[in-house]
């Protein structure tokens, strides 16, 4: 489905270059749930830019389908961190949606339909015609998620997207986008700095080193697939995974690349 | 307070001063022996003489039409050119010293320059204002476009708003603040450069009838016109709040709600 090979990528600057990420090379196959960790500033969001074709990799290639992406393909979406910037503050909320969906010239009812549900499917149902700015940062970043979802992508991507939320919103957004995942059956990577959340939302969780960027580890999570803020954050599994990619992170942030094995009990 | 008594307070406010202005006016010059400041009751019998007669087809519609004609294609222009030159760093280092180069020639010098080329016409007359009311427009095009979220601008390019809809939807609507902020600096150039436009070489037209005026001694009268050209002015200003009210409305409420600390 989405397959990174070997993205390598420096920036250039003026009389330094800087190695933003040495290696990477991972899968994700159709309908996953992926999430991306890693310490901050480990080029996190470097790496998203670069698969959802933003920006261009020093060297390596991204695949999505099996066609190399060198610009945004039609069949991804993205959901960024900064939801008051990502929305058109000039158009309602039904605009909003609807717009990408004008640009691939979906016919009006089809339409229509898409955006209804949408918007239904976050919990927006009465908003349609309000502006971004006048509802709070949790339902804007659900107004971003029903346009992304609209867009009927092959694959979604999402750069730290709850990370400038309350915690209760949080909390919120995270049940509401694992609901949405498995109502929709869209592929998912999800890049946080918040290991809570990648060990909760994921399927599996890629464990990232500190820059220059390499993966430290590809851990499945064996949680069941029904979660709950409740009960899968107070289960033992939750917590052994939660401090195994925990301990990673800290490696990472030292500096060491040791990949470690994760302990059954 | 009822509808009524809001609004017999918003024309107090809004009327009060410019009332006691006139009234302090026309009690200071009610006496006046000045052959130069004749009394403001004066003024205003002539008023009704001068302007509401032939004149209004014959000076005061052709100066509004070339102020028109003038201004709206420095508006376009401006955005026109100002659109590119914002988007492209590259653009911007090359043409930007030029462009600052030709903001600081005041337009009036421009007058003696443009007759030689376009002749003593109205094409001369709507090139002068098309001279002055592009650079507030172009410049501020510039910064506009230049300003605009690169994080909606990503967004833009994720989901394929490219081409004519990403200049519609992303491009003028992010730089609109701006571009509206440089149109109302274009329009009092605009006004200022009508009226000077005419009194060079001109046959028809409000600034030409005003010199003409001063130059017949005919005090009154020319006072009469320069009291019409404020009214114009004042006039214009409404026409171009009532404009920025609607397309900025989005702009106005947003900046609102930031300053009460956000949203909900």
């Amino acid at each position: 489905m989405l397959d990174v090979r070997g993205i390598h990528k420096v920036y250039e600057g003026r009389g330094r270059t800087v190695e933003a990420i040495r290696e990477l090379t991972f899968t994700i196959g159709g309908g996953e749930l992926v999430c991306l960790v890693g310490p901050s500033g480990c080029g996190k969001t470097t790496l998203l830019k670069c698969v959802a074709g933003l920006l261009a990799p020093t060297a390596g290639e991204v695949r999505l389908q099996g066609q190399v992406v060198t610009a945004p393909p039609p069949g991804m979406a993205v959901v960024f961190q900064e939801y008051g910037r990502s929305l058109f503050p000039w158009m309602t909320i039904r605009g909003n949606v609807e717009l990408p969906l004008k640009q691939k010239r979906i016919a009006s009812g089809r339409r229509e339909e898409l955006v209804d549900q949408a918007l239904a499917a976050v919990g927006l149902d009465d908003v349609h015609a309000a502006y971004p700015w006048q509802l709070s940062g949790g339902m804007q970043q659900r107004v971003a998620i029903a346009r992304a979802i609209a867009y009927e992508p092959q694959v979604l991507l999402m750069d730290e997207p709850f990370a400038a939320v309350d915690a209760q919103t949080r909390a919120d957004l995270e049940d509401l986008l694992r609901g949405v995942w498995r109502r929709f059956g869209v592929t998912i990577l999800f890049v946080t700095h918040d290991i809570d959340e990648a060990v909760y939302l994921g399927q599996r969780v890629l464990v990232l080193s500190s820059s220059p960027t390499v993966i430290m580890e590809d851990l499945a999570i064996d949680l069941p697939a029904e979660r709950d803020q409740l009960n899968t954050r107070s289960a033992p599994r939750f917590a052994e995974l939660r401090a195994h990619v925990y301990g990673l992170v800290q490696q990472a942030k030292q500096g060491h690349q040791a990949p470690a094995r994760i302990p059954r009990v | 307070m009822t509808v009524a008594a809001r609004l017999a307070r918003r024309a107090l406010v809004t009327l009060g001063l410019p009332l006691v202005l006139v009234a302090v006016w026309w009690v200071a010059s009610a006496n006046s022996e000045s052959f130069y400041l004749p009394p403001l009751r004066r003024i205003l019998e002539t008023f009704a003489d001068v302007w509401l007669s032939a004149r209004l087809a014959d000076d005061v519609l052709p100066s509004l039409l070339r102020l028109a004609v003038g201004y709206l294609a420095a508006v376009a222009l401006g955005v026109a050119v100002g659109v590119p030159v914002g988007a492209s760093r590259a653009l911007r280092d090359v043409v930007e010293p030029v462009l600052e180069f030709f903001r600081a020639i005041p337009p009036t010098v421009m007058v003696p320059i443009l007759i030689l080329v376009a002749g003593i016409g109205d094409t001369m007359k709507v090139l002068v204002i098309v001279f002055g009311c592009i650079w507030p427009v172009l410049l501020n095009t510039v910064e506009g476009v230049r300003a605009i979220d690169p994080v909606l601008d990503e967004t833009a390019r994720c989901y394929g708003i490219r081409g004519a809809a990403r200049l519609r939807h992303l491009v003028l609507r992010g730089a609109s603040p701006q571009i509206v902020t440089g149109m109302r600096q274009s329009l009092s150039i605009g006004i200022i450069l009508m009226v000077i436009s005419e009194m060079f070489a001109s046959s028809n037209g409000l600034g030409f009838t005003i010199i003409q005026f001063q130059r017949g001694f005919a005090i009154p009268e020319m006072w009469s016109g320069i009291i019409l050209l404020g009214l114009v002015g004042v006039l214009l200003s409404l026409v171009f709040r009532a404009m920025e009210g609607r397309v900025l409305a989005w702009y106005h409420s947003l900046r609102r709600s930031h300053r009460d600390g956000g949203a909900a």
